[in-house]
């Protein structure tokens, strides 16, 4: 049995040739063995698997397939044999791109991935051909000490890239020493360098890309100084580019998140031209926001049938006196409103109107990047804002009583929301810990309102697919029942979350918050 | 993992032949395979090219001084693996005896190895011995090899009659004949007559065939050399048939179905 013990690659022009490399020091096996593999890796859009520092890889060969998963270290944690696509059998599991952790044949690969990936799809980041020449170092009764294979590597997607060939060293078990001094020997030799990257970050970095390169995250570098409207168009352009990465996954519908994060793009969007978008050119800010009020509204019926469905199990494992076949009618409804709903969405991100806002949207902040600098600086700006949103947080939730009425909840929500999105956009700012800290005790509050809140929209929602269903015929009189059962359950979880309304809120206005959002605002002071 | 010994008293009757040619096969069909030569003499350890060498020698094995773990060497055919033969290997009665349990102590040093292989072939030197009776008691299976003659037959017997003394757990035994010249008549007429009488002699047989005497030269088993010669066949009949016979389970999923 045999592991990897060292990697090199080949620089410059030398040989590709092993038994010319290793120069006559050791002897080899008559013959190299060549085979050549496909190569695909598959990650998440938003590079889960690398993240959490896994690896996985579809090897093809000669009438086989096999999708491996490895370990920081490129330990093997878990692999599947999958159909061969130049002779697929009817048993097997035939691998297509993209697949949901729902979609990977059971097994120890699909425990292992499905934690990671979540409600996200694999999709293929990198394709590559290797072709591996093999040949095995020989001791004196010809007998194999370790086995050396080179493998050349074409790139083929996500563009066509060659990388350097690289060359490793095989430990056959019981002969470790003796591939340990081959190795030591290999290292020595002109023309080889030890290789420091795997396999699958030279492919992406041949082709240009890198790895964890797409987060949905703000991620922007601001300075105090900084003028305001340039600080302000950046991160405005750093949000469209998260719209605009994943318009292609929501129209393709490749997983629930594509949605998901272009429509946080969108309304972190709004959120800044509504509190900070003074400091743009005038007349910008009453152009755009309609526009982008149109494009999260585009978003809204696919993305509230979205969360049904992803809580769709759950809420069936929930029922008590009802059964899932009962539910069974209301699923294939939201499904159904689904379909409709996302013919809707993907007529508007393939709009003239869509692509119109894209082009004078990047236009219109490429202009503020490179008009003079105006005051005020970023710094400033940032606490005036920060300080104004959590002053309107801290005197709305502190006017909610428990007779108030719910509208006043949801209002609070938005006022959170607000102020999440400064605290994120001018996080670089901060100091990192108590940037956290702040985020981590507002975020405490908004969970709460947004429980009391998704409850009180789902049951809402739950009533009027209930109308629909009925007036489609579409509804016998147990699943009604069994939708029933889900609004109470739904109500229970708004009324615990109103419950915990006043001690969430208690906490976040305690003279310890209170202060650390002072701290960061100091300099509107 | 499910433990297969070549045994027979007698020398010459092709358990070595057997050992490499099943393990390597079983190997072939996904087995992780370790197959342990434990005859001083080290043929098998020598088709394999491996130096018949074990550091602290049987002594150390034994008296679990040094573990069979970092003994073991890796052939050149994937998923078999080897523990190679030690000349000491000869002192192995003297040095199981001074164990506390003297009769399973091979059992005890093979049980951390039941994550790592399948299945684990004993290549068994001739003898009745300490070493024979640790066989006997660690093995699933007894794969016997018989010379078809009225001894040979006989031999069977009173080992069938002796491991029928045990208490508990028991081998199962299958015999097959081995090395039939063809030019020997009653090689032939017990070859062919007592398969059908008794349940315990595989229908499959191994003639004598220069193929296989030719291994030593090859230093390779022949179902790997010549695949498609008539002995590679017979070998893969006797493994498919011991497979069938002694329930051995199919072969494991790859590496991550483990």
């Amino acid at each position: 049995m045999q592991n990897s013990l060292r990697e090199f690659m080949l620089v410059g022009d030398a040989t590709a040739d092993i038994p010319q490399i290793a120069d006559g020091r050791f002897g080899f096996a008559d013959g190299g063995k060549t085979r050549t593999l496909r190569r695909t890796w598959l990650d998440t859009f938003d590079w889960r698997l690398f993240l959490a520092g896994l690896t996985l890889e579809l090897r093809a060969g000669r009438g086989t397939a096999e999708l491996i998963l490895t370990g920081r270290d490129g330990e093997l944690i878990a692999a599947e044999r999958t159909g061969a696509q130049s002779a697929p059998r009817a048993s097997e599991w035939q691998p297509r791109w993209p697949c949901t952790a729902d979609g990977l044949p059971l097994g120890p690969l699909r425990e292992h991935l499905a934690p990671v990936i979540g409600v996200r799809a694999l999709l293929p980041v990198a394709r590559a051909t290797s072709v591996l020449t093999q040949h095995r170092a020989v001791n004196a009764d010809d007998k194999t000490i370790a086995v050396l294979t080179m493998d050349q590597m074409a790139v083929t997607y996500p563009e066509r890239a060659t990388v350097p060939p690289r060359l490793s060293v095989g430990a056959l078990r019981g002969y470790q020493a003796q591939s340990a001094r081959l190795a030591d020997a290999l290292a020595l030799a002109p023309g080889l360098t030890t290789a420091l990257r795997a396999p699958f970050e030279s492919v992406l970095a041949a082709a240009g890309r890198k790895p964890g390169d797409y987060t949905g995250k703000i991620d922007v570098q601001l300075t105090q100084a900084m003028p305001a409207a340039l600080a302000v168009a950046t991160v405005l352009g750093g949000l469209f580019d998260t719209v605009e990465a994943n318009r292609a996954g929501a129209i393709r519908d490749i997983d629930t998140e594509f949605l998901h994060d272009l429509r946080v793009a969108v309304r972190r969007t709004r959120s800044v031209l509504k509190t900070v978008g003074e400091v743009l050119p005038a007349g910008l800010t009453s152009h755009y926001r309609p526009e982008f009020k149109w494009l999260g509204d585009l978003t809204t019926p696919t993305r509230d049938l979205d969360v049904y469905l992803l809580g769709y199990r759950s809420m069936a494992a929930r029922l008590v006196a009802a059964t899932d076949d009962e539910l069974r009618p209301f699923h294939d409804h939201l499904q159904r409103q689904r379909a409709s709903a996302r013919r809707e969405l993907t007529r508007g991100l393939r709009s003239a109107r869509f692509a119109r806002l894209a082009s004078q949207w990047r236009e219109a902040l490429a202009q503020v990047a490179t008009a003079p600098a105006r005051r005020p600086a970023t710094g400033k700006l940032a606490a005036r804002q920060i300080a104004r949103a959590h002053k309107r947080v801290i005197s709305d939730g502190g006017a909610i009583t428990p007779g108030s009425p719910p509208e006043c909840l949801h209002e609070l929500r938005k006022r959170c929301k607000e102020l999440r999105y400064l605290l994120e956009i001018f996080a670089s700012l901060h100091d990192p810990a108590e940037q956290w800290q702040a985020v981590n005790e507002l975020k405490s509050l908004q969970d709460c309102l947004g429980e009391f809140q998704d409850n009180e929209v789902q049951q809402a929602e739950l009533r009027r697919f209930a109308a629909q269903m009925m007036a489609d015929r579409s509804a016998p009189a147990a699943t009604l029942l069994a939708m029933g059962e889900i609004a109470a359950t739904l109500a229970v979880r708004q009324q615990r979350a109103r419950n915990e309304f006043s001690g969430r809120f208690a906490e976040f206005a305690s003279p310890r918050g209170l202060a650390r959002i002072g701290a960061l605002t100091a300099a509107a002071r | 993992m499910k433990i297969l010994a070549t045994f027979n008293i007698k020398g010459g009757v092709g358990k070595t032949a057997t050992a490499v040619n099943i393990g390597y096969l079983a190997a072939r069909d996904g087995y992780r395979v370790l197959l342990w030569d434990l005859d001083p003499q080290a043929a098998a350890t020598y088709l394999f090219r491996v130096r018949p060498r074990v550091k602290g020698g049987g002594k150390a094995l034994i008296a679990g001084k040094r573990l069979v773990d970092d003994a073991i060497k890796a052939t050149d055919f994937e998923n078999l693996d080897l523990m190679p033969a030690d000349f000491t290997y000869r002192h192995l009665d003297l040095h199981l005896d001074s164990e506390r349990d003297s009769t399973r102590a091979l059992r005890g040093l093979l049980a951390p190895l039941r994550r790592e292989y399948d299945l684990v072939v004993l290549d068994c030197p001739p003898s009745i011995s300490l070493l024979s009776e640790n066989v006997l008691h660690a093995a699933d299976v007894l794969l016997v090899p018989l010379i078809p003659t009225t001894l040979s037959v006989r031999t069977l017997d009173q080992l069938t009659e002796f491991v029928a003394g045990f208490d508990g757990r028991r081998p199962q035994i299958l015999a097959f004949f081995s090395m039939i010249d063809r030019r020997k008549r009653l090689h032939l007429q017990i070859a062919q007559e007592l398969p059908s009488r008794r349940d315990d002699i595989a229908a499959t047989a191994i003639p004598a065939m220069s193929a296989i005497e030719r291994m030593s030269v090859q230093r390779a088993p022949v179902t790997a050399s010549a695949p498609r010669s008539a002995a590679a066949r017979r070998y893969r009949e006797l493994w498919d048939e011991t497979r069938a016979r002694c329930g051995l389970s199919p072969p494991p999923a790859p590496p991550g179905g483990r």
